[in-house]
């Protein structure tokens, strides 16, 4: 129909873009690129109904369209409104919303253990980041934090419910994902529990995706806990056959070994689509098949998040000209020791004790060619006046 | 004296029984509705100028001309009986007392919204009332105002009542419908709103007990009749529960033409305050409104006397006004403790919070902590800035107004009462024993401008 294909006009903070009706403002923003786009924490494309809960992605409307440009008199969960024809959003430049935010953020924290240091999330933890970006340095709660007691959940997934900020994330999973769902949230407020209903293991074959839409280290990869930090770990793109999911993989290793295997993620830690398709992996794809053997590697992961994770692998980042070239206007730098000549020092032709005076590179240099010491002399007399000879 | 339009006969001998009320002129609107186009009825209730009961006070001849009609798809009107708000009691009184106006108002109602299938979802603690509902429902149906082919109409109807389970929540429209549903009872998040999406993905109205009463005098007089009823905006007849330290707690149906003064101390209607104590604050709508100290509540910022309405009540908006809310109008002497008084309130809505959003469910438990430690002699200056901080960004940033709820009362009392709390502040031990203020408050205050 040609009224499905109309593209509505939206603009936020300032930049412009044209989407097809029906999308959400959070979407939208995050065609724009990562600049503009809002925080998420319980929002996730591929789980249906999912978002709306965690308010990280609140932003103001400024004007709500072309035909009723009235601004919304409240701040709008971003991944739950649709955009009209000639919106006008505000997210990092309003201050109304950074100061939401900034709540949001104190609130997920006061109950969070703040445990990191021995979290198998850290580095790849949504709140982490989060926190980094809009919390404060300390904390006003002075109260006991609610705890829970760890869990595991079946033969992979340990549930350690302390760290969980309630995003519903792994329901839907659980609800769309798997056959029958075992898991839920029990009580209510903030004494809710996730937990398997009447003691069911979560046993199922897809049932390991949880972990991966977990944002926190509430649900962790038990056959992988403690066993490393993710930054010290190199991703690999890999795939096998296999006749229950897609096989296509991030292997997580370390040398040759692979000490965990997740799903392939998109920039905003999502699960990758691939061929059209939410690229879910199976249980045996994560959690059996440990060897690189199992796996066609197909080459290294470029991670493109705002992270820890991403240390040394910036997708996006380019090296920044070397400004030296700049600063000496063409000239170059005369270094003290140059470090390829340090080598010479190993070539036993000189007895350093000998040398009055500090050795410099100039020590090591052939001294038969004289002439090639003086110039080099009369150079470094040039730049840096050192009267000191050899 | 208030003309009743509801509760006029619920001191008749017998009123729960069929028989005994119909005599007394029950069911006449049905008779009448039935004849009547579906529209026109729905345009007597937007003359009529109704405003919902339930505490926001929306028009409800506007929602019921929202309410979509697709091709193929039922609609459904849905009771809301959850009444949980601190301080309500009204809807309990009414079904209790008079069932058969409710069910008279539900067929009227179902059948200007042409819903065949109608419930009435009704709170958990409630039980004896539930059964005196379903009994009422039986008779009905027995002589022919409900089931199939009603007084040869050609409309079908049948009522049901569900029970809640004890959550506050489940009073917030989208979460009783969750919850009708069978399923927990959280609160949707809107769009789509239940007119268009409502109950088993159908287009729902609801509403509150007294307002789907109050549509049978709407029908029987007619719109007009009762619009000229009350002043302004606030039209018809409101039923307040009173309590607190009064002399006469108690269910009252006034027209919104007397002032606060009067339905506090005259003996009509609460009967002034008990033991010669003098009125130092008071809560006009419900726990989740703003608490308002004497001297604002007798007279408006300007100087206006405050009446019991809509406009009056909110007259000054949040800085120095409050709001009718769902009529739960509680009064405090001047030996209560604010502090106290709020701690209990946000110890109820940390409890109820249904914990979907994270400035609710966080910041809910927060605010109940703080008070604890003001309350019981541990108070810093700094808390009370930090309850400020917490309020200020619930407010407005939730999925449901539960959390707006927790965050005004809290607002309210700090705006109004700040040195009450910096009291228990700087005597420490002394607010373990007492209660702070012994008539301070009694006087009138000056207005706090913000
Ligand atoms: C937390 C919460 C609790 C509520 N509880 C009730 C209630 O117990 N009874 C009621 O009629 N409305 C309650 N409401 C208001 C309803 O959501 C809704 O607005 C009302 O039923 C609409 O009916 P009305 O238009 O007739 O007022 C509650 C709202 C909230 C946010
Ligand atoms: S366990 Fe993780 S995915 Fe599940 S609700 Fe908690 S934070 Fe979300
Ligand atoms: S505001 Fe509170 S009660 Fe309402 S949806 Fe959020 S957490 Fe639940
Ligand atoms: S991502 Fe939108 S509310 Fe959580």
């Amino acid at each position: 129909m040609a009224e499905e294909q109309q593209l509505f006009k939206i603009t936020i903070d300032g930049i412009t873009i044209e989407v097809p009706q029906g999308t959400t403002v959070l979407n939208a923003a995050r065609m724009i690129g990562k600049e503009v786009a809002p925080p998420a924490m319980c929002y996730y494309s591929k789980l249906e109904g999912s978002g709306g809960k965690c308010r990280t992605c609140l932003v103001e409307v400024a004007a709500g369209s072309t035909k009723d440009p009235r601004p919304m008199p409240k701040l709008v969960a971003s991944c739950r409104t649709v955009v009209m024809d000639g919106m006008i959003v505000k997210n990092k430049t309003s201050e109304r919303v950074i100061d939401a935010r900034n709540g949001i953020v104190e609130y997920l924290l006061i109950n969070h253990p703040l445990d990191c240091p021995i979290c198998d999330q850290a580095g790849e933890c949504h709140l982490q980041d989060l926190g980094y970006d809009h919390g404060l340095a300390g904390t006003r709660y002075e109260f006991k934090r609610r705890t829970f007691v760890r869990e595991d959940i079946g033969p992979y997934v340990q549930l350690h419910m302390t760290r969980c900020i309630l995003c519903y994330r792994c329901v839907y999973v659980a609800d769309q994902l798997t056959d029958h769902r075992v898991h839920g949230i029990l009580d209510r407020g903030d004494h809710s529990d996730i937990s398997t209903y009447v003691s069911k293991a979560i046993d199922n074959d897809f049932s390991g995706n949880m972990i991966d839409v977990c944002p926190v280290g509430a649900l962790t990869d038990r056959t992988y806990r403690f066993k490393n930090r993710v930054w010290f770990l190199k991703p690999m793109d890999a795939h096998r056959d296999c006749d229950k999911c897609c096989g296509k993989v991030t292997l997580w290793n370390r040398g040759d070994e692979v000490y965990r295997v997740t799903a392939r993620k998109d920039p905003w830690g999502e699960v990758q689509e691939i061929d059209g398709k939410t690229a879910w992996i199976c249980n045996t794809c994560r959690f059996e098949k440990k060897k690189a053997s199992d796996w066609t590697i197909e080459g290294p992961t470029k991670i493109d998040r705002h992270s820890v994770i991403s240390a040394n692998h910036y997708a996006e980042k380019v090296q920044p000209p070397d400004p030296l070239n700049k600063v000496l206007f063409g000239r170059k730098p005369l270094l003290l020791m140059d470090i390829h000549e340090v080598s010479k020092v190993n070539t036993p032709d000189i007895d350093l004790s000998k040398i009055p005076g500090p050795a410099t590179s100039t020590t090591f240099i052939d001294r038969d060619e004289a002439k090639d010491i003086e110039q080099a002399e009369a150079e470094r007399l040039l730049i840096n006046d050192h009267k000191e000879l050899p | 004296m208030t003309k009743k339009l509801l509760l006029d006969k619920v001191h008749v001998e017998g009123i729960r029984n069929f028989d005994v009320y119909r005599r007394e002129g029950g069911y006449q609107s049905v008779e009448k509705a039935l004849k009547m186009q579906q529209d026109d009825i729905v345009e007597e209730v937007k003359k009529s100028g109704l405003r919902g009961r339930g505490g926001a006070g929306f028009p409800t001849g506007l929602k019921w001309s929202f309410l979509a009609k697709p091709e193929g798809l039922s609609r459904y009107l849905v009771c809301n009986a959850d009444e949980s708000e601190p301080g309500t009691f009204k809807d309990r009184y009414l079904m209790e007392l008079i069932p058969h106006l409710l069910i008279e108002g539900m067929i009227v109602s179902s059948y200007a919204l042409g819903s065949t299938t109608s419930y009435i979802y009704i709170r958990g603690e409630y039980d004896w009332v539930s059964d005196i509902l379903d009994k009422a429902i039986d008779e009905a149906k027995q002589n022919g105002f409900l089931g199939k082919n009603i007084l040869g109409s050609g409309f079908d109807c049948e009522i049901y009542t569900h029970r809640g389970a004890g959550a506050y929540i489940c009073g917030e429209e989208t979460a009783l419908l969750e919850s009708l549903e069978g399923k927990r009872g959280l609160p949707r998040i809107k769009p789509p709103f239940p007119a268009v999406k409502g109950v088993w993905d159908c287009p729902t109205v609801v509403n509150n007990v007294e307002t789907i009463a109050a549509v049978v005098p709407i029908i029987n007089d007619g719109g007009e009749a009762y619009s000229k009823i009350g002043v302004g905006r606030s039209t018809g007849t409101k039923l307040i529960s009173a309590c607190g330290n009064i002399n006469k707690p108690g269910v009252y149906e006034i027209d919104m033409t007397i002032s606060v003064e009067e339905f506090i101390y005259s003996d009509e209607y609460c009967g002034g305050i008990p033991n010669g104590k003098r009125l130092k604050a008071c809560i006009p709508g419900g726990s989740s409104v703003p608490i308002l100290p004497a001297n604002l509540l007798l007279k408006t910022a300007k100087g206006e006397t405050r009446m019991m309405n809509y406009e009056s009540l909110s007259d000054g908006g949040f800085a120095t006004g409050s709001m009718m809310g769902s009529g739960g109008f509680i009064v405090l002497d001047e030996d209560q403790c604010v502090v106290r008084h709020t701690l209990t309130l946000a110890r109820f809505y940390h409890h109820e919070s249904c914990g979907q959003c994270s400035p609710c469910r966080e910041g809910t438990g927060w605010m109940e902590k703080v008070f604890q430690k003001i309350e019981n002699g541990k108070g810093e200056m700094k808390d009370i800035d930090l309850l400020w901080d917490i309020q200020r960004r619930i407010e407005g940033n939730t999925i449901c107004p539960l959390g707006d709820a927790a965050a005004w009362p809290v607002a309210a009392a700090i705006r109004h009462f700040r040195d009450e709390f910096e009291w228990h502040i700087n005597n420490r031990e002394e607010c373990l024993i007492r209660n702070y203020g012994l008539a301070h408050y009694a006087d009138p205050l000056e207005a706090v401008v913000s």
